[in-house]
């Protein structure tokens, strides 16, 4: 298939390959931290992590309104400050839900699968109500559209680049919370033994409030991000919760690290068969592989070692 | 039974409708055009009372699909108010009754089968999806309904139950190719679409008629329904340097899909690559982003720009109903033509009958539709114009070209299987 092309050519289609692999990865990681948290951390599964996202979707969508509207001087950089306050949102909703909804549900671990389904279906509708059914479209500043052109064929998107930095930044700033601050030690004790946790001063309730918004409001981050690459409308939250609970799930649910890895794994499994097959095929094969994979290792790629 | 309860009916109605003075008036105004009594144009115990009759809307409001099918839910009941001022259909106003199909076909079929049997519709305009189309099809065919289906789809299908005021794949995708390949000197195409039935059967008439054309098919690409991630395609794109990328990506894909596309670095304002669309209308862009989609080229029948009085007063009616901020696409449209074209068979037949609506159907014509003058071909499709529009910033298309005839509808063009 690559007898038509030079070597040039073929060069650049690979570096671009990598690249949008890439992309990808960052993807697949600023959708899956969120939820690794509070699945990995708290044994919740959260299905409405979309909906999380999609709410920083509508508040970036909100705030570039806004600030085309009364403040077009500073449209160059409204992204941040969107991105910020997607964060606060979403953290404050997922506060919210965990002191309404989940923590009396700690002890019933399978009802919160019903009770966050219900809860993504309530905002999906509240979207519609608020926003209408129809997707909305988030105006840019210029400078996130396009590309950088390094020669004549291998162009890198200004978004990916933007995409990888934030989940750079985030991924870095999240293994300082979890693991070099006070606050991630106690999360991180919780999880390991809730009831000692607790015996030692921790104030177990206040840590998993921390916890799930500190998911939610990254699940908001990156919806906000998303506004570059994808839709936003109700039910956009739906494209990415299957991805991403695959992701979490074969990465191994404990595991932060698992999370990373089994992103990177799939993306470029995924990037790489696209590229030689269909986008169909594509994506069954990388179905299958992780059947495969997870048959033999049920507990993903990397599983927490505890005395159980 | 059911006669008896009619017959009960028409009475009260025709007692309330005497009690009053307005109504007395309203009587007389009835009465001059419909001089006939409910059960001469109404055989099959259809609900249509001395004074009204009643339709159904069946479309999805709530779940993925709400997204498209408002659009067409609006223009219907618009359509709708709009006949009833002038005085209704045989002299009796139309009431709808709205059922939600949800997105979800099984539904459509059950409130389609509500609509007929227990409300006794006189006709359904609804459905948008091929797939809901698929799953109503049996239960108007059992209970002889009568379905306006406003979509432009893959064709391979022809209902006497069904009349189809959107385009058929052939109309939508030859006059499109040929442009292209006059217009742009278009050689090379890459296919690309959702992975779905109306996107796969398109891309086979495309191929066989880029074909025959002499001109070649350089890669045809699928894609699972809301995938968000075509970098490695558009890297494939980018490879096969095609002249034209021919799109029938759907749904949240469509603002993935542009967005990513713009992102590469490929600028479709240059002469090259082409991009040619038949799935994305006005509507679609609102959600895309005119600045990402500026330069790309669609083949459809109806734009909102189009530049006639029709479309002029459709437009200006459409916005003072449902708000200034709302865009009109090619199926927004077409699901606006169900209610004319149904009162236009009804008025010929004299009758609401079904059967007598469906013989009465074939060459209705209408002069005042908002894309310009439509006639319903013996197959159930309409003959229409096909336009090539072109994306500009503001989200609108700018008509570049028409088809100087129009187009006949082929819902099962020989050599294209």
């Amino acid at each position: 298939m690559f007898a038509d092309y030079s070597w040039t050519e073929l060069g650049s289609i690979f570096a671009m390959q990598g690249f949008a692999g890439l992309i990808l990865f960052s993807v697949f990681v600023l959708m899956a931290l969120g939820l690794a948290i509070i699945f990995g951390q708290m044994g919740v599964i959260n299905m409405a992590h979309g909906e999380f996202m999609i709410l920083g979707a509508y508040v970036t969508y909100l705030c570039s309104n806004f600030v085309e509207t009364f403040i077009p001087a500073l449209f160059g950089v409204y992204f941040f400050f969107a991105m910020i306050l997607a964060f606060v949102v979403a953290g404050a909703l997922g506060a919210l839900v965990e002191w309404s909804l989940i923590r009396h549900l700690y002890r019933r671990p399978l009802d919160t699968l019903l009770a966050t389904w219900g809860l993504s279906l309530i905002l999906q509708q509240a979207y519609r109500s608020i926003f209408g059914a129809r997707e909305v479209g988030v105006t840019l500043p210029n400078w996130l559209l396009g590309s950088v052109p390094l020669t004549d064929i291998i162009e890198i998107p200004i978004n990916g680049i933007f995409v990888m930095v934030l989940t750079l930044v985030i991924a870095v700033s999240v293994y300082f919370l979890m693991f070099r601050s006070r606050t991630g030690m106690q999360s991180r004790a919780v999880v390991q033994n809730r009831v000692m946790a607790g015996a030692v001063g921790i104030n177990t309730e206040k840590v998993d409030r921390m916890t799930f918004a500190l998911g939610c409001g990254i699940a908001g981050v990156a919806g906000s991000a998303f506004t570059m690459i994808g839709s936003t409308g109700p039910t956009a939250g739906q494209l990415y919760i299957v991805d991403t609970f695959l992701i979490v799930v074969f990465g191994g649910a404990a595991s932060l690290l698992g999370t990373i890895a089994s992103s990177f794994a799939i993306s470029q499994a995924q990037s790489t068969m696209e590229f030689f097959l269909s986008g169909s095929m594509a994506k069954v094969l990388t179905l299958l592989t992780v059947v495969g994979i997870l048959m033999l290792r049920p507990e993903g790629l990397f599983s927490a070692k505890i005395r159980r | 039974m059911r006669r008896l309860k009619d017959l009960i009916e028409n009475r009260l109605s025709r007692r309330s409708v005497l009690s009053g003075t307005a109504a007395a008036a309203m009587l007389v105004t009835a009465g001059a055009i419909a001089p006939v009594h409910a059960d001469d144009v109404n055989t099959t115990g259809l609900a249509v009372t001395e004074d009204t009759v009643k339709v159904g809307i069946l479309h999805s409001v709530t779940g993925t699909m709400a997204i498209s099918e408002t659009g067409s839910v609006q223009a219907e009941k618009l359509a709708i108010e709009q006949i009833n001022a002038m005085g209704g259909v045989l002299g009796r106003k139309i009431e709808y009754i709205q059922e939600d199909g949800g997105s979800d076909w099984p539904t459509f079929a059950e409130k389609a089968k509500k609509l007929l049997v227990s409300d006794k519709v006189a006709a359904v305009f609804g459905c948008w999806t091929s797939a809901s189309r698929k799953a109503v099809l049996p239960v108007f065919e059992q209970y002889n309904g009568m379905l306006y289906y406003p979509t432009f789809y893959e064709g391979l299908e022809q209902s006497p139950n069904v009349i189809y005021t959107g385009q058929e794949a052939t109309q939508q995708i030859l006059a499109g190719i040929d442009w292209v390949a006059k217009e742009k000197g278009a050689k090379s195409f890459y296919l690309l679409g959702s992975d779905y039935i109306w996107p796969r059967t398109s891309n086979k008439i495309a191929r066989k008629h880029i074909e025959k054309l002499g001109m070649k098919v350089v890669g045809e690409e699928y894609y699972p329904l809301g995938h968000t991630q075509f970098n490695s395609v558009i890297n494939k794109i980018k490879l096969k340097k095609p002249d034209v990328i021919y799109a029938i990506v759907v749904g949240g894909s469509n603002v993935a899909f542009y967005k990513q596309l713009k992102a590469a670095g490929i600028d479709m304002t240059k002469e090259k690559p082409v991009l040619l669309t038949i799935s994305v209308t006005e509507d679609e862009i609102r959600g895309i982003g005119g600045e990402n989609i500026e330069g790309a080229y669609a083949a459809m029948k109806y734009f909102q720009s189009l530049d006639n009085e029709n479309n002029k007063d459709f437009v200006s009616a459409f916005k003072e109903r449902w708000g200034d901020d709302i865009v009109i696409g090619d199926v927004t449209q077409a699901a606006y033509l169900g209610p004319w074209l149904w009162k236009a068979a009804v008025e010929k037949a004299g009758s609401f009958d079904i059967d007598k609506v469906r013989l009465a159907s074939p060459g209705i014509e209408l002069t005042t539709a908002p894309e310009g003058y439509v006639r319903v071909h013996e197959n159930h499709h309409l003959w229409s114009k096909t336009r090539i529009g072109l994306a500009k910033p503001d989200g609108q298309y700018e008509l570049v070209y028409e088809t100087a005839d129009l187009m006949e509808p082929d819902p099962f063009p020989e050599g294209y299987q």
